[in-house]
């Protein structure tokens, strides 16, 4: 086993995210680290049953978010917050699912409704951070959900009606987590060292540290990491750090009766995913790709990454995530620069005035 | 499931569910498999589907027989397997007229009763075998549900004809009687645009025969209608056409709905049943146990019903023991009888009676999971006393104090007689036992944590509550108190709380030799001498060897796809019923793909992946002699061997109340004249003239209008049933906070409707409220030249818990399917308007306003036979004019 204490050198002074993408329990100070874990989410097989979500709070103790109706679609959860570290997004579409004669051709429909019903949830949520069933951020999170579900002229591809009303609908579920970023900008901003890179190089919080600054709500691309407001402190997806540490599967994977979240070494699980885009599109699935397994991307690649049936900004997620400390080492060495410039003048001034 | 080419899902909502089933319809699809979803509304399971093909609610008899004429005048059947397995090529009596030739009526049909004489509908030769005769008596007893094991008798001699070509063949008169059933009728009734109708019987047809199989799957979307059983016989139709029975990846899948609800009925929860199938005796029938005992097995009859003697001794042994011996019919006279109905609808209207003293509720919450939620909570509040164990403070147990009820005034706390005795009961966790699920297998549950404070489990309250009873009869001569004091009822205990060995009564359904103990390892091992005691005879080997095999618990990737080492199935561990069908009949796999079981003619027996479903040693080429009965008397090619002719039944003769075909009738509640017959619904269903019950109005009677929408319910993934164990649990209750009601953007602009707003639905039973979910999952459909709106809501929601709202299951009224008496809960008509619904008295107004404007009186019924449709009278041919 790693000692956790050989971390703590090489995650200062720079950020950790500039350390590379190779291996990042190594690149954190781990020796001998296991190979790093991972979820890989398959929406096209999730029937959105919400296990997942029950089975993570039931291990991890997590309150309740809320007891709110939202009316988006089935998801009353809203959104990954500090009481909800898996969550289940529910996208309607009135657009063909790829599949035979439409469904609806020939019977009497008019417009969609998805896209108003959701834009008219979403203006009734109490925008307050993590209160009961509430996404995170304030009013401005309430509107952004409503651009991602697809406000009219707001909305991201895939989710405009058609002209000729609707004949045919699709129904998107997918089971959103923390990401457990390559290059994490919470990790690099927390002060105290509560966030910190376990072996299996995911991205965990210790609860007995945590002071909530909260630097690290603002840090994360993704919007994941949340302060829970009656503690302060923020809390996100472990990975089941206590599970995996005793060779057991996160109860979210292991509670998913179709194994779209699926648990294991990152290597394998890419090539798994890999493999399964290919035989969707060869089975007419052309929208189907890849979310957060490239470790090129801006992140450095994801240690939980997806399987999509569409466009990113449908499920609610960037386009392009980038860290958000990635200019934090140019930063650093302009700042090292202009200090060294102001002594080199201070100096100078001092040192002409004795003249 | 897995090993299916196309996978068909109608009446059931699989994916939320049955989750955990789901998975080996993804496993399917995974593999290629094309899987179909036809349902009212688009839900999770049609998000994951193949196609989806939406359809209005009661209609699905028109869809399936549309399929059969799709197979049949296409020529598609699986021709050899058709031949040989199943009653295609059998002559039916001259004097049967079929509904088509009737306006809806089959003949044999009794006004008087509303119910069927079955003469006419026997084989030809037969007509005096009908067995039941007056099927008005079987529909009192839901006399069907014996058949969920076996056919009802039939003679073995039958006439043929191989060619199919005679027109009284069940094959001719099949094709004859779903002819009008086409694609354009299935726009017309169903809603389903033909081109989608067409992709699903070519998907259906083209993944079947020898190479492909494919599986149905439905659950009580099928099952909650006035004829829910004819929906089940015509997909079983379509599969035995199709060859789809008894072979890997085919099957009518039956979902049950709970943890071991499949096991409920074997060892049964049912007042017409005794534990494997033996139908509970009636008083005039029945008199002693040799008339009860031919009544079950028919002693001319082939099949392995012929041992029913010795299952009924064993039973009885089981029960009484000692006292139990043949010299006093096993102590017969001391098993309850049946007089009539003693269906749970029945007692509730007893109760509002006053006939009905006590009650016990046991996993069960009918003030919000039983339909007509107000007759439930009146009934319950007229007892003495009443019984409930549950892991929660349920609504049946706070219905006097804070039901709906209470609001309106029509239950006063104060005066309210029911004592009601709460005890909390253990959960699944904190108790052993087993678990039998859909697929008949037993899996062995073992104890987690011991139940909080006074929580015990079921097997502890009765057999304690036994015990406490017998002390108190002890020393009685009473004759009244023998069947209780001579039961045998020493199971051992252990513990503080002397909880008895769940693994005792495991051993003693499996059933023992009462001389030596050894636990029998086979039915087959039963006698009716007094030498073996069965608890359920179906379930015999569960304890073979002495050895729990239903704790079994091989991983699946030590052993082959089968599992045959994963817990235990009945009959035998058998994974599949009638497998003898995967072979042909010279007993050769019908394909490679598809081989299973398949006999083995240098070892002289049935050998492949399973337990064979078939004697293991007769050869395909056996042929019974002359006069053969019971197991001795089935051929070498007839599989399906529970059957009394060993075939698969196309067309049943008897057994079924309501026809020996499927025929479209529209449902109890409907805002649509049925566009195929005169006979507007089924003529058999159970009515009760009741002034707590209502049924609003449908065409062609008057008033219709007032309830324009057709309303369904049923579950979400977040909840459980009556949502007693879901609504009080927090990680549960907040995934699905609150009472809604779906609506299509159409209906919502129309009734004016916004997202998020509140309605109310009206019936002539109730007026409940609900948030409103706008959703493009639900479409006006296009029905008969009309526009039919269906509305969806859960019936999860009741008063208690920590999420709360009005219950659904209050809209019903209370109509049954004449063959197993459930209810029609899957379809009503309604109202629905903006807002919330009046309060307090007001409330009652509302529903009394429309019942007034629908012309309802109380306690009248519809009329069962649709005024103008000719009856052909039992005995006589027909009299009276058609007048389609």
């Amino acid at each position: 086993m790693a000692d956790p204490g050989d971390r703590a050198a090489a995650s200062a002074p720079l950020p950790v995210s500039a350390a590379g993408t190779a291996d990042p329990a190594t690149a954190a100070g781990w020796v001998d680290a296991p190979p790093r874990m991972g979820f890989f989410t398959d929406t096209s097989v999730c029937i959105g049953c919400k296990a997942c979500e029950v089975a993570c709070k039931e291990w991890n103790g997590v309150p309740t978010a809320g007891l709110d109706l939202l009316g988006m679609s089935y998801d009353n959860t809203g959104a990954l917050t500090a009481n909800s570290w898996r969550h289940v997004a529910f996208v309607e579409q009135p657009r063909p699912g790829g599949h035979g004669p439409a469904p609806f051709a020939g019977n009497p429909t008019g417009d969609p409704a998805s896209a108003a019903s959701a834009a008219r949830s979403a203006g009734t949520t109490n925008p307050t951070g993590t209160e009961p069933g509430v996404l995170p951020g304030g009013p401005s999170a309430a509107a952004r959900m409503t651009e991602f579900l697809g406000m009219p002229a707001a909305g991201p591809p895939g989710r405009t009606g058609s002209a000729e009303g609707r004949s045919d609908f699709r129904w998107l579920m997918m089971s959103d987590v923390c990401k457990h970023c390559t290059r994490a900008g919470c990790l690099d901003v927390c002060p105290t060292g509560a966030l910190f890179r376990t072996e299996f190089g995911t991205v965990v919080v210790q609860e007995d540290i945590c002071n909530g600054c909260g630097y690290c709500v603002s840090a994360c691309p993704y919007g994941v990491i949340d302060r829970r407001v009656d503690d302060g402190r923020v809390w996100k997806c472990t990975l089941c750090y206590d599970r995996i540490g005793a060779g057991l599967t996160p109860a979210c994977a292991q509670a998913c009766p179709t194994e779209s979240i699926q648990y294991g070494p990152l290597d394998e699980l890419r090539e798994r995913a890999a493999a399964r885009v290919a035989t969707l599109r060869e089975r007419g699935e052309p929208q189907a790709r890849l979310y957060g397994h490239d470790p090129d991307d801006g992140v450095g690649g994801d240690g939980a990454f997806f399987l999509l049936l569409d466009e990113p900004e449908v499920y609610g997620l960037p386009p392009d995530p980038q860290v958000t400390t990635r200019d934090l080492p140019a930063m650093w060495r302009r700042a090292g620069l202009a200090a060294l410039a102001m002594t080199a003048a201070a100096v100078g001034a001092f040192l002409g005035g004795r003249r | 499931m897995a090993n299916a080419d196309v996978i068909v899902i109608q009446g059931s909502n699989m994916a939320e569910a049955h989750p955990v089933g789901f998975q080996w319809v993804m496993e399917a699809k995974r593999r290629g498999a094309k899987v179909f979803h036809v349902d009212p509304r688009f839900t999770r399971t049609s998000a994951v589907a193949d196609a989806y093909l939406p359809i209005r609610a009661g209609t699905d008899i028109a869809l399936l027989g549309a399929v059969v004429n799709h197979i049949l005048s296409n020529g598609l059947d699986f021709r050899e397997y058709v031949l040989a397995y199943t009653n295609a090529a059998t002559i039916v009596s001259d004097d049967f007229v079929d509904a088509e030739d009737a306006d809806g009526l089959f003949s044999g049909f009794d006004p008087a009763t509303a119910s069927y004489v079955q003469d006419s509908w026997q084989y030809a030769g037969h007509e005096r075998d009908s067995g039941s005769g007056h099927t008005g008596e079987e529909r009192e007893t839901a006399a069907g549900l014996r058949h969920e094991s076996h056919g009802a008798p039939v003679s073995q001699q039958v006439r043929r004809d191989e060619t199919l070509q005679h027109p009284r063949c069940v094959y001719q008169i099949l094709k004859r009687h779903f002819a009008r059933y086409t694609p354009e009728m299935v726009e017309r009734v169903c809603g389903v645009p033909g081109e989608k109708f067409l992709e699903l019987a070519r998907a259906w047809t083209e993944n079947s025969g020898r190479e492909r199989t494919g599986c149905l799957i439905y659950s009580v979307g099928w099952t909650q209608h006035t004829v829910g059983v004819q929906y089940i016989r015509t997909g079983a139709i379509i599969q035995l056409l199709l060859g789809n029975m008894g072979r890997p990846g085919g099957g009518v899948m039956a979902l049950r709905g709970h943890a071991s609800i499949q096991g409920s009925t074997d060892i049964p929860t049912l007042f017409n049943l005794l534990p494997g199938y033996l139908p509970m005796p009636h008083h005039a029938r029945h008199p002693d146990f040799d008339a009860w005992v031919d009544s079950i097995r028919h002693p001319s009859q082939k099949g392995f019903w012929g041992g029913a003697r010795a299952y009924a001794a064993s039973l009885l042994k089981a029960y009484w023991g000692d006292a139990a011996t043949p010299d006093n019919d096993f102590c017969y006279g001391h098993l309850p009888r049946l007089t009539g109905d003693h269906g749970t609808y029945q007692q509730v209207l007893n109760m509002i009676d006053g006939k009905v003293k006590g009650y016990f509720l046991l996993g069960q919450n009918p003030a919000v999971g039983s339909a007509h939620g107000r007759a439930q909570r009146l009934g319950m509040a007229n007892l003495d006393w009443l019984v409930v164990r549950d892991l929660f403070m349920i609504e049946s147990a706070t219905f006097w104090q804070r039901g709906p009820e209470v609001a309106t005034g029509e239950i006063v706390p104060e005066q309210c007689a029911t004592e009601v005795f709460f005890l909390p009961a253990a959960s699944h966790v904190e108790k052993e036992g087993t678990f039998t699920q859909t697929q008949r297998l037993l899996q062995w549950r073992e104890k987690a944590v011991d139940p909080p404070g006074d929580a015990r489990s079921e097997l502890w309250f009765f057999y304690h509550l036994g015990r406490r009873i017998r002390e108190k009869l002890a020393g009685s001569t009473l004759p009244r108190d023998r069947a209780l004091l001579d039961l045998t009822w020493d199971y051992p205990t252990h513990g503080r709380h002397a909880e008895p060995d769940a693994e005792a009564v495991l051993r003693e359904i499996n059933g023992y030799d009462t001389l030596s103990g050894r636990p029998l390892s086979a039915f087959t091992e039963a006698r009716d001498d007094g030498t073996t005691a069965i608890g359920c005879w179906i379930y015999t080997g569960v304890y073979a060897d002495g050895v729990n095999q239903a704790a079994r618990r091989r991983p699946g990737h030590e052993q082959d796809w089968v599992a045959a080492e994963w817990g235990w199935a009945w009959p035998a561990n058998r994974r599949m019923l009638y497998n003898r069908a995967s072979a042909d009949p010279q007993g050769r796999p019908w394909s490679e793909r598809k081989r299973y079981v398949w006999w083995d003619a240098e070892a002289g027996r049935w050998t492949g992946r399973d337990v064979p479903d078939f004697e293991v040693t007769k050869p395909p080429s056996y042929r019974p002699p002359e006069g053969a009965t019971g197991p001795a008397a089935l051929a070498g090619d007839d599989p399906f061997i529970m059957q009394s002719d060993g075939k698969g039944w196309l067309y049943a003769p008897s057994g079924v109340l309501d026809g020996p075909l499927p025929t479209h009738y529209e449902p109890a509640e409907s805002p649509v004249r049925n566009p195929l017959y005169g006979q507007q619904a089924n003529p058999t269903r159970k009515m009760y003239a009741h002034p707590v019950n209502s049924t609003n109005p449908s065409p062609p009677q008057q008033h219709d209008e007032v309830f324009p929408y057709v309303f369904t319910v049923s579950r979400l993934t977040e909840h459980h049933t009556a949502g007693g164990m879901s609504r009080t649990v927090a990680p549960l209750a907040e995934l699905q906070p609150e009472m809604f009601v779906e609506v299509s953007p159409e209906l919502a602009a129309l009734a004016g409707l916004t997202h998020l707003g509140w309605a109310h639905l009206i019936t002539a039973r109730a007026a409940i409220e609900a948030r409103v979910l706008v959703t493009d999952r639900l479409v006006p459909l296009s029905v008969d030249g009309r526009v039919i709106h269906q509305l969806w809501l859960p019936y999860h929601f009741g008063f208690e818990g920590l999420v709360t709202g009005d219950s659904a299951n209050d809209l019903f009224g209370i109509t049954l399917d004449p063959n197993v008496l459930i209810q029609e809960s899957k379809i009503g008509t309604c109202d629905v308007r903006p807002g919330r619904r009046p309060t307090g008295a007001a409330l009652r107004d509302l529903v009394q306003d429309y019942r007034t404007r629908a012309g309802i009186v109380p306690g009248a019924l519809p009329p069962a036979v649709t005024p103008g449709v000719p009856v052909v009278r039992p005995g006589s041919t027909e009299d009276g004019e058609g007048n389609r």
